[in-house]
């Protein structure tokens, strides 16, 4: 009775866990994670080598840590992707508050590891960031909310996570890390567009960007410098986006060669903000397009996919998850080819970092669980003539 | 097979209510239908936006391959510096006096900057450096180099033999930037005309040089326009007058003990300042910082002629005396009414040290003798509206537009409200301050023939003749008046008689403004204000000492016919023969004649 009410198909009852695993994920996806992981590895062969020497360590001795931390992540994936979407939410909001409480300890517990900002915590053997296990966790609590706004009689889940947001956004800030509060903010903008934010709101939030983005230009004059920099056709080639540059030409379309690369020597971050230019430079064109595709690939699968998903929250959080990780990649790269102004950014997945590969990992297998395809109720629409438009 | 939902849900309800079923079920059925309904919405809406949002992702993707392609495609050029295209170059124009002479000019030199990374030894770089450079700390140099920045400029501009020495250390880290820097050969020569420059916008191979005060930040657009690069900017000044004029008034503001001194010389025709000088003075090519306490007009800093504004006393008697000429409403020899002192109003006027000259004097002779009285008399008769439109005329009301960013600031400080008394003070150069380089422009007009002119520092530039500011005869009044008050003996400027050279001008001594109102009665400000050579007068002289006292007679003497003249004196003897002026017996002219026959 329930199901005919509810108009859901029973599911093959005591179907493994394992097939019906296999028979829902998303397989492209999952590949194409497969595969920038491996691509990761390989790159970190190269660029992590000169950085193992300048620290005084066996010559592959971070590629041997990314690979632990990777497979752990990888198992984290898989198993987080094995959960149904009840289980993400319950885990995406537990995991917002332990990351929360960490981030709001961070000032005094955490260190900054002599950069400048504390965002880190040190646990002897590795480091431990926070915000990066507080984003895929806020955009499922703020998905969660909005989804249950739009119930009848349902609470003011957008203002609620949009307050919510408002807080982690100012905690990042005071870090400071701007460039996680903007992919936090990014991550609760896609929620709330995804639900239906009126296109009005939408045009003056960029008629408002725009306009204070011009009020800047003109009223600050760092501002303006930097800005005028990111625009001037001439690099300072000793800057790091100069060396960037210069590596991604030296490497044309076929590369310089495995291992023959410079510029993994001359950038501090070659692992992780710059790790495109040194594929770019050692293995040229043909796999920095790869790894463009494989990130457009998960991202716009994952959109797309969600088009036709029913439930409001799955379609919310897998929207933002597959967002912010798109938008990451975005930026990293953008920055490489001056597309977009410096912002220190990692890589998903490629760029070296213990608590940034496993906190990717768990994002993934988030949006894998939310992704995967499930009855949608096509069969009772039809059945009972609901069927609408 | 139809089933028909009436439109309100409640009417369902009523209808099972009175068939005896169940109304929750129902009710709860209608909510399942309008959260279903709200669903479907949801989701037909989120389709298109998300089909958006993937639209925006693969072209986003799509511009960073693109680009990341065009970039491949790109060939490789030799990494070159960005600034490659501001090299060094002698990009501000040089400065020279009227016959070329260099004012100022630019040198190559060099910066020193270090890249501690690149350091091999940084704590004995710091002991070398603070050794060449004695000003340096050894330990804070050493922790700045050390302390993990990657960049550090050390020194701004270095000698050849510092950057010698520090080569010598051999340090990679330690590198030489090319500089240009502004150099002014001849010292403090005219450094309140030349001003000075600094650095702008520093980079490792070049900085741009602005000028800081004076003529470089006044002309700094054009000293820097590339259009006219190399081609040097004349000024007005004779490097040798201007030396000699210096050196003179530097020696008699000593001897006449003065806490300042300022002197112009200017053409009277064109209105081309020859020499400007303000004391004390500074080097430009090491220009002081400006003073945070105290008077700035104390500072060496400041320019006594050109920014100094002053009562200047009795030197302003000529324009009343030329106006009442011109306006025809005396002669050089009608007799006005002199009686001292004078009743007006609440106020009297009275002659200095309460002299009375009356009971009458001739125009010439209330020059000559200087007469508050007589000139006050003079200019009750021409009125104060026609007595503000000559002083305006002459140029006393409005800024000099001389080539110095100093100028436009140094407004004359006229009376709000010009009441009778005003004008009376006014024609004897009280009430109403002024700058001596408004008084060498205004005496510039008398001297050329009554042709107001416009002082400039620039050499062989268009001179529009001005308007004309009074005739021809009454001009050549004016002057042989002024000349009576050097070449008679009863004339306050007596000492100022150089044999040869004719020399024409009047006398001011004005009390200092006390701050706290009223004015000192033994602070004086004391100008001479001449023209030489009378018979055909051609420059304008001005000279100003502030706070002089001379102490060689049996009480100190204030009266600038005791300061400023014979400075002044001395100044016309050492520079008309620098201008190519050939002493001369002066012609006699009838008045002469009738003087003798006296």
């Amino acid at each position: 009775m329930t199901e005919m009410v509810h108009g859901t198909v029973p599911v093959r009852a005591g179907e493994p866990v394992l097939p019906r695993w296999w028979r829902t994920i998303d397989k492209w996806a999952l590949v194409a994670v497969f595969v920038l992981f491996g691509i990761g590895l390989l790159l970190g062969l190269a660029a992590s080598v000169p950085l193992a020497e300048r620290n005084a360590l066996p010559p592959y001795y971070y590629v041997q840590r990314q690979m632990v931390f990777g497979l752990t992540a990888m198992g984290v994936m898989l198993a987080v992707s094995m959960l149904n979407p009840a289980e993400v939410r319950r885990m995406g909001v537990l995991l917002f508050l332990a990351a929360f409480v960490a981030l709001a300890l961070l000032p005094f517990l955490g260190t900054d590891f002599g950069k400048g900002a504390v965002r880190w915590y040190s646990l002897g053997f590795g480091s431990f960031q926070p915000s990066e296990f507080l984003k895929p966790g806020l955009v499922v609590l703020a998905a969660w909310l909005v989804a249950a706004s739009q119930d009848v009689n349902g609470p003011p889940g957008k203002a609620l996570s949009f307050a919510l947001t408002l807080i982690v956004v100012t905690l990042l800030v005071l870090q400071p890390d701007f460039g996680q509060a903007m992919l936090v903010m990014f991550g609760w903008g896609v929620v709330y567009f995804v639900s239906g934010a009126p296109w009005v709101l939408i045009a003056t939030v960029i008629t408002m960007i725009v306009f204070g983005g011009i009020v800047a230009y003109n009223g600050s004059e760092h501002f303006a410098r930097r800005i005028d920099g990111f625009l001037t056709p001439e690099i300072d080639p000793r800057s790091q986006l100069g060396y960037a540059t210069n590596a991604i030409q030296e490497g044309g379309f076929f590369g310089v060669g495995v291992g023959e690369g410079q510029v993994k020597w001359q950038l501090p971050d070659a692992h992780t903000d710059f790790i495109i230019a040194v594929a770019a430079e050692e293995y040229g064109l043909m796999l920095v397009l790869l790894i463009i595709a494989l990130y457009g690939l998960i991202t716009v699968r994952s959109l797309l996919r969600l088009t036709r998903e029913r439930d409001p929250f799955i379609r919310l959080a897998g929207a933002g998850l597959a967002a912010m990780l798109g938008v990451q990649a975005m930026i990293n790269m953008g920055v490489a080819v001056r597309l977009m102004p410096a912002k220190g950014m990692t890589l998903p997945l490629v760029s070296y970092g213990g608590s940034s590969v496993i906190a990717a990992g768990i994002g993934l297998g988030m949006l894998l669980a939310l992704t995967r395809t499930r009855p949608q109720g096509q069969i009772g629409d039809f059945l009972f003539h609901r069927a609408r438009g | 097979m139809m089933i028909r939902t009436p439109l309100r849900p409640l009417a369902r309800i009523l209808q099972a209510r009175a068939s005896g079923l169940n109304p929750d079920t129902i009710e709860a059925e209608n909510r399942r239908q309008r959260s279903e309904a709200l669903r479907d919405r949801a989701r037909a809406g989120a389709e298109g936006r998300l089909w958006l949002l993937a639209g925006v992702f693969v072209l986003a993707f799509a511009t960073i391959g693109g680009r990341m392609a065009v970039l491949a495609a790109a060939d490789p050029a030799e990494p070159r510096s960005a600034t490659a295209g501001a090299e060094i170059r002698a990009q501000r124009a040089d400065l020279t006096d009227r016959h070329g002479r260099v004012l100022a000019t630019n040198l190559v030199t060099h910066s020193l900057y270090a890249q501690p990374r690149d350091m091999v030894d940084p704590a004995r770089a710091a002991r070398e450096l603070a050794r060449i450079f004695p000003d340096i700390d050894a330990a804070a140099l050493e922790r700045r180099l050390t302390d993990g920045r990657s960049f550090l400029w050390i020194r701004r501009k270095l000698s050849p033999e510092q950057m010698q020495a520090v080569h010598e250390i051999g340090d990679p880290g330690l590198l030489f930037g090319p500089r240009e820097m502004r150099l002014y050969p001849n010292g403090r020569l005219a450094a309140h005309v030349l001003g000075g420059a600094s650095f702008g916008d520093e980079g490792v191979h070049s900085a741009e040089v602005i000028g800081t005060a004076g003529i470089e930040k006044a002309l700094d657009d054009r000293l820097r326009d590339p259009a006219h690069a190399g081609q040097p900017v004349a000024l007005s000044l004779d490097l040798t007058v201007q030396a000699a004029v210096e050196e003179v008034l530097g020696a008699g503001m000593t001897m006449m003990n003065a806490k300042g001194a300022a002197a112009i010389l200017m053409e009277a025709a064109t209105g081309e300042i020859l020499a400007l000088s303000s004391l004390p003075d500074f080097d430009p090519n090491d220009r002081p910082q400006p003073p945070t306490q105290g008077d700035p007009a104390d500072s060496p800093l400041f320019n006594r002629a050109v920014q100094g504004l002053y009562e200047l006393g009795s030197t302003f008697k000529i324009f009343a005396a030329a106006q009442a000429l011109d306006l025809g409403l005396v002669n050089p020899e009608t007799l006005v009414d002199a009686s001292a002192p004078m009743t007006f109003g609440r106020h009297k006027i009275k002659e200095f040290q309460n002299k009375n000259y009356g009971p009458q004097l001739s125009v010439t002779d209330i020059i000559v003798k200087s007469s508050n009285v007589g000139t006050a008399r003079l200019a009750l008769q021409i009125g104060a509206v026609r007595q503000q439109a000559f002083l305006k005329s002459l140029g006393l009301f409005d800024p000099t537009p001389v080539e110095l960013v100093e100028a436009p600031r140094a407004r004359p400080l006229i009376p709000a409200r010009w009441v009778d008394i005003v004008t009376i003070t006014t024609s004897y150069g009280h009430g109403m301050s002024a700058s001596p380089l408004h008084l060498a422009a205004a005496y510039a007009a008398i001297a050329n023939g009554g042709v107001a002119v416009r002082p400039t520092l620039l050499h062989g530039g268009p001179h529009a003749p001005g308007p004309r500011v009074m005739s021809e005869q009454t001009a050549r009044q004016a002057v042989s008046m002024l000349r009576d008050v050097v070449a008679r003996e009863e004339g306050t400027a007596n000492l100022a008689e150089v044999p040869g050279y004719a020399v024409a001008g009047k006398t001011g001594t004005a009390d200092k403004p006390n701050p706290r109102g009223g004015y000192y009665d033994d602070k004086v400000i004391n100008t001479f204000a001449s023209v030489f050579p009378a018979h055909d007068p051609k420059y304008v002289l001005i000279v100003t000492l502030d706070e002089p006292v001379e102490n060689t007679g049996t009480e100190p003497r204030r009266t600038a016919g005791w300061t400023a003249v014979p400075v002044a004196a001395e100044i016309i003897r050492r520079t008309a023969p620098l201008l190519g002026l050939r002493p001369a017996i002066e012609p006699r002219g009838p008045d002469a004649l009738t003087l003798t026959a006296n």
